[in-house]
């Protein structure tokens, strides 16, 4: 617990020679720009790559010979790395990696698009960011419920039996009450009674935080699996058929092309997300919860020799966070589907990933959800045009990563200091 | 405490200091006794009642958050805010406050520099920083000194001087005699959890250094002179890092001849820890020789060291000695599970084991239910007794032990005693490592005390304790010091700059701050059952 050693320990320059991690990146992104620019443009066909603005071959769309395309962006994606490679200041290291990765994404779909069956060579963009931000959603619920526990110094990884918990609840006090708001209300404390569960355990009788994660997961498959076995099917209309949130338009900025159809024309969820990623953000970084808990997270002695309430402060942000997972999980009861077993089915565990991958900040937590989300919807793209490279691969791309990201290879990856350790006093 | 004093509460380490200032800052609570503030008892249920109260505490580890910034963690628990229920944290506002107080004072800080990339005696700034901005009209500082360099030192100083001058009132706790007499108005000497004495900075170091050290009841240990044979064990230059990789042992030459007990004595965390598990194979060892018999044992996998025919009983039985779940037979063969007679082939023979284990028992005196008993159910004492029936039990050339005795009863210590002596009068070298200044000079025919990774002195066991005390306290009789000196030492002088100049010496050769905490908190209650600090806590200003 000592800050002491911080110093010389942490701040020592470790003498990296030559290659330090933005010319092992540069390296990596050069070997990708290469391959896309050899690869995937020969690959390609002379056929035009269309990206629509709208959700089929219609309208207005950015054009690309697919050829050319593919040999541009992968020149892009190349020259990115050799930046990187020839020494790029550190605070350009975010940027040109992501330009660097864009356009190599860039450079395989003009691939793809334009080595399609033809009369699918087109990409409709609203459909791919609209599923996206779906696949996204229950995502970043969980990762933010991640943050509010971890940020505290608890490790959640039971935030799958709370999506779990909370799409069981908002669905069946959605269908006996025939109210969305009911439901919602149901879902936030289906959610909240797993993380109570989490904090009484973790908080109080010092029990192993990850172990009663996954116990508490299990717990929440069981309960709500027996449940609905043995009430819901029995009547499922009466207490499996929850009404849903309708759409939501909302003026002018559904205007905007593409944003607008995919983003402004969606459920309750989907602004409840964006804006509690704003709220906790704001909160988190600006004010005197966000300090405490940010404190109580790192060095909870130092906290609590400054007044402040440790434990008290971890059981309110715990159970919090059970909340917003739970109404994550209505995201898909009160939305989209009646509830199944096991419906979830390891988003959570995604979530967390989501949470490590955005180095435990609400913002970065949305970025990375909406990665896995892309990459999600990308798999199902390419499985409707017959790519050569199957859904799966794609699909497992987001963990691989997840890996790299956790290796410390994108930037310093650092869980609050105090995170899974019980605080004990004195 | 008077308005505007500087009291140092002096003490060795696990005299009870901390704990009764942690009484004081409301961290801990009192057993018994009251604390008085103007006359006025005083309850603390936590800090935020003592920093009410107006007492504030820079802690030994400082208590700031490392990822924070400096603002950030001064106006953790006190955050200014706007925004109603919000909370909006006004960092203006905060800034203009460090500001404030850090030109008052004359404590530079930066408020938007992130505390880890602070050296130490700028964190320790930040710490006093914070706790004025609080509005405290005590301080205390608890071993403010232990981690920062002369020079920082010095400036500590003079804050600490101008503080007093605001009328701020200071408790400044250390066992560094030096800077008390450098800066307190007043002391009080603790030790074992009770006030043994107060003395005005005008008490010579001597003085002082004894009423440290102590005069309690001496554990008598019969023996008979030593007859010592030739060297067994001889270390040559070591050097030795700890687990932050700061140099704990730097230099150390020492020798242990068959036949002899040579006591290693100092004040814990000066390097003694390392020390032995550098000879142990436990370690590496940076620079320098270990030499067993004329044999180069530096390097050697522990296994082998111990199989060369060493004895060694760790310093945290419970962590280092014994497997706690195990049984008493099962601890008595770790050493010895693969060799015959306990071991044949790829299986354990249980008879042998457990009618050795018998045997064992039996001779060491080890009170159990049974060979089959857990080792964790047994007491303190016999659990050690455990480990050195073990250790003792193979022939052995050099037998090292480490705190032999912490946490033991008075019967236990005793028999302990008497096995190590009589391991000494079959011939073999033993080399013991003790905080208990009394244990060493009980048992030890030569001692070496250990200052800061170096040896500081090696002298005889009819030395003056008190003498023994100045060299724990890295303060070396003139001329002569460092000379193994059997008999009569020279008389201790007290030449002020002798702990300045080791300070620098440590820094130097290092090259890094000597960040590290030299002296863990220590639990060296034992031999005398120490009172609990709690009971002790009477303390009115």
């Amino acid at each position: 617990m000592s800050t002491t050693a911080v110093p010389d320990v942490a701040v020592a320059p470790v003498d990296e020679g030559f290659w330090t991690r933005t010319r092992k990146v540069g390296l990596v992104l050069v070997g990708l720009g290469l391959l896309a620019t050899v690869l995937f443009g020969a690959l390609a066909t002379g056929e035009q790559a269309r990206f629509t603005l709208s959700e089929d071959a219609a309208g207005a769309a950015l054009e690309v010979n697919g050829t050319v395309g593919a040999i541009v962006f992968g020149l892009i994606a190349l020259a990115a790395g050799a930046a990187m490679l020839a020494g790029l200041p550190k605070r350009l290291f975010i940027p040109v990696l992501a330009v660097g990765l864009v356009a190599f994404v860039l450079s395989f779909l003009c691939w793809q698009v334009s080595a399609a069956p033809t009369g699918q060579n087109f990409m409709p963009l609203v459909n791919i960011v609209r599923g996206t931000f779906l696949l996204a959603l229950p995502l970043i619920f969980g990762s933010l419920a991640g943050v509010l526990c971890e940020r505290s110094g608890v490790v959640n990884v039971a935030i799958e039996g709370q999506l779990l918990m909370g799409a069981f609840s908002g669905a069946l006090f959605g269908s006996i009450s025939g109210s969305v708001w009911v439901g919602l209300l149901a879902a936030a404390v289906g959610g909240s009674f797993i993380s109570l569960l989490l904090a009484v355990f973790s908080i109080r009788y010092l029990v192993d935080q990850v172990v009663m994660g996954i116990v508490l997961n299990l717990l929440a498959v069981g309960i709500t699996g027996f449940l609905y076995e043995r009430l819901m099917q029995t009547d499922a209309a009466r207490y499996n058929s929850a009404p849903r949130f309708s759409n939501w338009e909302i003026p002018l900025l559904s205007d905007i092309p593409v944003l607008g159809p995919a983003l402004f024309r969606g459920n309750i969820f989907l602004y409840l997300a964006l804006l509690l990623v704003l709220v906790i953000h704001i909160a988190l970084f600006r004010t005197r919860w966000g300090l405490r808990t940010r404190s109580v997270g790192e060095h909870p002695t130092a906290a609590d020799t400054l007044g402040v309430r440790v434990l008290g402060l971890r059981y309110r942000n715990v159970i919090m966070a059970g909340a917003v997972a739970g109404i994550g999980g209505a995201s898909y009861t009160l939305a989209l589907f009646s509830f199944t077993k096991n419906m979830i089915g390891g988003k959570g565990f995604i979530a967390l990933a989501a949470l490590i991958f955005g180095r435990w900040s609400p913002t970065g937590a949305l970025l990375a959800a909406l990665f896995f989300g892309f990459a999600d919807q990308l798999a199902t793209y390419l499985g409707a045009i017959n790519s050569v490279i199957p859904g799966q691969f794609l699909a497992m791309l987001p963990y691989l990563a997840t890996i790299l990201a956790v290796a410390g290879l994108v930037g310093r990856v650092r869980a609050p200091a105090a995170d899974g350790k019980p605080y004990i006093k004195g | 405490m008077e308005p505007g004093e500087i009291h140092a509460l002096l003490g060795e380490n696990g005299a009870g200091k901390s704990t009764l200032m942690n009484v004081l800052y409301g961290l801990y609570q009192p057993d018994e006794g009251e604390i008085l503030v103007d006359g006025k008892p005083l309850k603390l249920r936590g800090p935020s009642d003592a920093i009410a109260a107006g007492i504030g505490m820079v802690h030994q580890h400082f208590m700031l958050v490392p990822v924070f910034t400096v603002a950030e963690n001064i106006m953790l628990g006190a955050e200014q805010v706007r925004g109603g229920i919000a909370g909006f944290l006004d960092r203006r506002r905060a800034r203009r406050e460090v500001a404030e107080v850090s030109e008052r004072y004359n404590l530079r800080v930066d408020p938007d520099a992130v505390i880890e990339d602070l050296p130490v005696g700028v964190q320790q700034r930040v710490e006093i920083v914070k706790a004025l901005t609080r509005d405290v009209d005590l301080l205390i500082l608890d071993e403010p000194t232990a981690v920062l360099t002369p020079q920082e030192t010095e400036e500590l100083l003079t804050v600490m001087r101008s503080l007093k001058a605001a009328g701020k009132s200071i408790v400044f706790i250390t066992h560094k005699l030096g800077e008390v007499k450098a800066i307190a108005d007043r002391i009080t000497v603790i030790r074992r959890g009770k006030t043994v004495g107060t003395a005005s900075p005008e008490a010579s170091r001597d003085e002082l250094a004894a009423l440290m050290v102590g005069r309690t009841v001496r554990l008598t240990v019969d023996k008979t002179p030593a007859t010592p044979g030739g060297p067994v064990l001889e270390l040559s230059g070591l050097v030795v890092d700890d687990d932050r990789q700061v140099r704990a042992v730097d230099g150390v030459d020492l020798t242990v001849r068959a036949g002899e007990v040579l006591g290693v004595a100092g004040v814990q965390g000066n390097g003694q820890t390392e020390l032995i598990e550098a000879i142990m194979g436990l370690r590496p060892v940076l620079a320098g020789t270990v030499t067993l018999d004329g044999q180069r044992i530096d390097g050697w996998s522990t296994k082998k060291v111990l199989r060369a025919g060493v004895g060694y009983v760790p310093e945290d039985r419970s962590v280092d000695g014994l497997v706690k779940e195990f049984t008493v037979a099962e601890n008595l063969v770790l050493d010895m599970y693969d060799r015959p007679p306990f071991g044949r082939g790829l299986s354990l023979r249980p008879d042998e084991i457990g009618r050795s284990a018998r045997e064992r028992i039996e001779q060491f005196d080890v009170r159990t239910s049974s060979a089959d008993a857990p080792v964790g159910t047994l007491s303190g004492g016999n659990q050690q007794k455990v480990i050195v029936a073990r250790e003792l039990s193979r022939p052995l050339k050099l037998f090292i032990a480490a705190q032999p005795t912490r946490g033991v009863d008075v019967g236990s210590i005793e028999f302990i005693h008497s096995r190590v002596v009589h391991e000494r009068d079959i011939g073999t070298a033993v080399l013991v490592v003790s905080s208990e200044l009394d244990e060493v000079i009980g048992l030890a025919d030569r001692i070496a005390v250990m200052y800061r990774g170096r040896i500081i002195g090696v002298v005889g066991p009819d030395t003056p304790r008190e003498e023994i005390g100045l060299l724990m306290a890295g303060i070396t009789p003139d001329a002569t010091g460092g000379s193994p000196a059997d008999g009569a030492g020279p008389t201790a002088t007290t030449d002020p700059d002798v702990v300045a100049t080791t300070d620098a010496d440590v820094v130097s050769d290092t090259g890094t701050p000597a960040t590290t905490d030299r002296d863990v908190p220590a639990t060296t209650d034992g031999v005398v059952s120490a009172e609990g600090p709690g009971s002790e806590d009477e303390k009115d200003r």
